[in-house]
């Protein structure tokens, strides 16, 4: 445990020094909010109908995704990746730690690094903006609470499917393909692009099913006090059931892969 | 003539070369194709629950969507070469292209020539057909040169911020990704009416980054719908030209930022 943590620990203080790319996120994560939120609010404005979720819930919804876009498991670990393609993962073969564990660990600081740059001033510009467009504070201290928590069960979904991205690079070399696939639906279906309330009433119950939903929309709704603090419990648990379901489900899969791997050259 | 026909053949063996991993490059192509249809599916939830936006019909906004993704499918493939340039100044290959008794702008363009955008392409010209089909457009010749101009126009103008980016990288390789969230995030904003934004977000689309030229104006007058938010009803008519224009200035920008360029070394 203590080797994973150190991992952890070293890998997260090198992300941390990435600040430059830090201010170019924040900038277009900025730019993409405000897009969303003013579309948002052109449909809110066209239409009498009640909704599932107001204005102000959907639009806080969409600063929250883009403030933790560095959380959502859209793409794999570059290093991991690279590895695989000159073959040096053998060398990761050799260590005396499960791959899949370390791999894990990596992941864990590649989701939290980048997302401290970037959350915290984007939260804060979000919370600055006048009312038509920006964030709004949660009804109360416990719903605050209730993020705090989902957004961890949310990162451990995260990991997981991060680590499930790095495995399928063993697969297919020049997996780059399936991988943009699969951050386009993560995009989607985690509720990125439309707040996953908005999506047609069966479409959502199965959505809702999904561990994506586990990543964004239900820490998002949370915060805005659309799922009230006594349901905690049974949300945290459907994200912890997901994670241990995808933490299983990587680790098989990467054992059997192991098993007949084949390195080109040396 | 001569460069016209030098350019044909770096197209040609560009294209031989990418179809020998014709496997890879068929689900590349599919690949890209299902990933650039989310942002359909998004389109579509939003007007499935909430009917219409600004009065603008979910068909419409297809039109919309179809022209912008097919001019922003036609720059990428053809302007990858300045899309990538950062890397030919990292590795001292712009040295060698400089040494050869042809233009810049001619030999970065045929550098790399990326056909799998024919996913994003075809996606859009689906998207495109079917609105076509279910909007009622009384169609004269005027109209479908128009929308061919509008297409190439806008596909003008991302390609001169394409080519602004690769200018900036003679001066800094860093966070170039904030133009790379102008065009993209420009895409996403093409996508619906011009109305549906405030004014200072109007202006930005007309005078900064100006798509409304290129999608908004010429598909009003596609459509006849007088929604012109005061502006004069000819300027759907040219203002397509606006994005072949920014493309000129950029190239202008392009020569001094070559002018400035000083080798990396070895």
């Amino acid at each position: 445990m203590r080797a994973y943590l150190s991992i952890i620990k070293i890998r997260f203080n090198l992300l941390l020094q990435y600040r430059v790319a830090a201010i170019a996120g924040i900038i277009t994560q900025f730019f993409f909010g405000m897009i969303f939120v003013m579309v948002l609010h052109g449909f809110y404005s066209s239409t009498s109908k009640p909704m599932p979720i107001n204005f102000h819930s959907a639009a806080t919804y969409i600063w929250i995704g883009q403030a933790m876009l560095g959380m959502m498991p859209w793409n794999g670990d570059k290093e991991i990746q690279s590895l695989i393609r000159t073959g040096d993962v053998t060398y990761e073969l050799i260590r005396p730690i499960d791959l899949y564990d370390y791999w894990f660990a990596r992941a864990f600081a590649l989701r939290t690094a980048p997302t401290f740059l970037r959350a915290i001033p984007l939260f804060t510009m979000a919370l600055l903006l006048p009312k038509d467009y920006g964030m709004i504070l949660p009804p109360n201290i416990f719903a605050f609470l209730a993020w705090i928590v989902t957004t961890f069960g949310a990162l451990l979904i995260s990991c997981t499917i991060t680590n499930i991205i790095n495995i399928t690079t063993l697969y297919s070399i020049s997996g780059e393909g399936i991988i943009r696939l699969l951050s386009a639906i993560v995009n989607l279906f985690s509720g990125l692009v439309v707040p996953l309330p908005l999506f047609p009433d069966k479409i959502r119950q199965i959505l809702y099913l999904l561990p994506f939903n586990g990543l964004l929309n239900i820490p998002a709704r949370f915060f805005t006090g659309d799922i009230p603090f006594n349901k905690l419990i049974n949300y945290f648990g459907f994200q912890l059931i997901w994670a241990f379901i995808l933490y299983v489900l990587g680790k098989w899969i990467l054992k059997k892969k192991i098993k007949n791997i084949i390195v080109q050259g040396g | 003539m001569d460069s016209v026909k030098l350019y044909f053949k770096y197209l040609k063996l560009s294209i031989e070369s990418q179809l020998q991993y014709k496997a890879s490059f068929v689900m590349m192509s599919i690949g890209h194709f299902l990933m650039t249809f989310v942002d359909f599916l998004g389109l579509w939830v939003l007007f499935e629950r909430f009917g219409n936006i600004n009065g603008f019909t979910f068909e419409e906004a297809a039109l919309f969507y179809g022209m912008v993704h097919i001019a922003f499918a036609i720059t990428e493939s053809w302007t990858r070469g300045f899309d990538t340039f950062p890397n030919l100044v990292r590795t001292g290959e712009f040295d060698r292209i400089l040494l050869r008794p042809r233009t810049t702008v001619l030999q970065v363009l045929g550098h790399d020539i990326h056909l799998m955008r024919i996913g994003r392409f075809s996606q859009g010209l689906i998207v495109l057909v079917w609105a076509v089909c279910k909007l009622n457009i009384k169609w004269s010749l005027g109209k479908v040169l128009l929308l061919i101009g509008a297409i190439i126009g806008g596909n003008f103008l991302f390609s001169g911020f394409i080519v602004l980016q690769a200018t900036l990288s003679f001066w800094s390789v860093q966070s170039l990704e904030i133009i790379n969230s102008f065009t993209h995030g420009g895409v996403q904003a093409s996508q619906y009416p011009l109305s549906i934004y405030r004014k200072w977000f109007r202006k930005i689309l007309i005078y900064i980054i100006p798509l409304a030229t290129i999608n908004y104006f010429p598909a009003i007058n596609i459509l006849e719908n007088n929604d012109l938010l005061n502006y004069p009803n000819w300027i759907g008519w040219i203002s397509p030209f606006v994005g072949l224009l920014f493309f000129i200035l950029s190239l202008f920008a392009w020569r001094i930022g070559v002018k400035h360029y000083t080798s990396t070394g070895n």
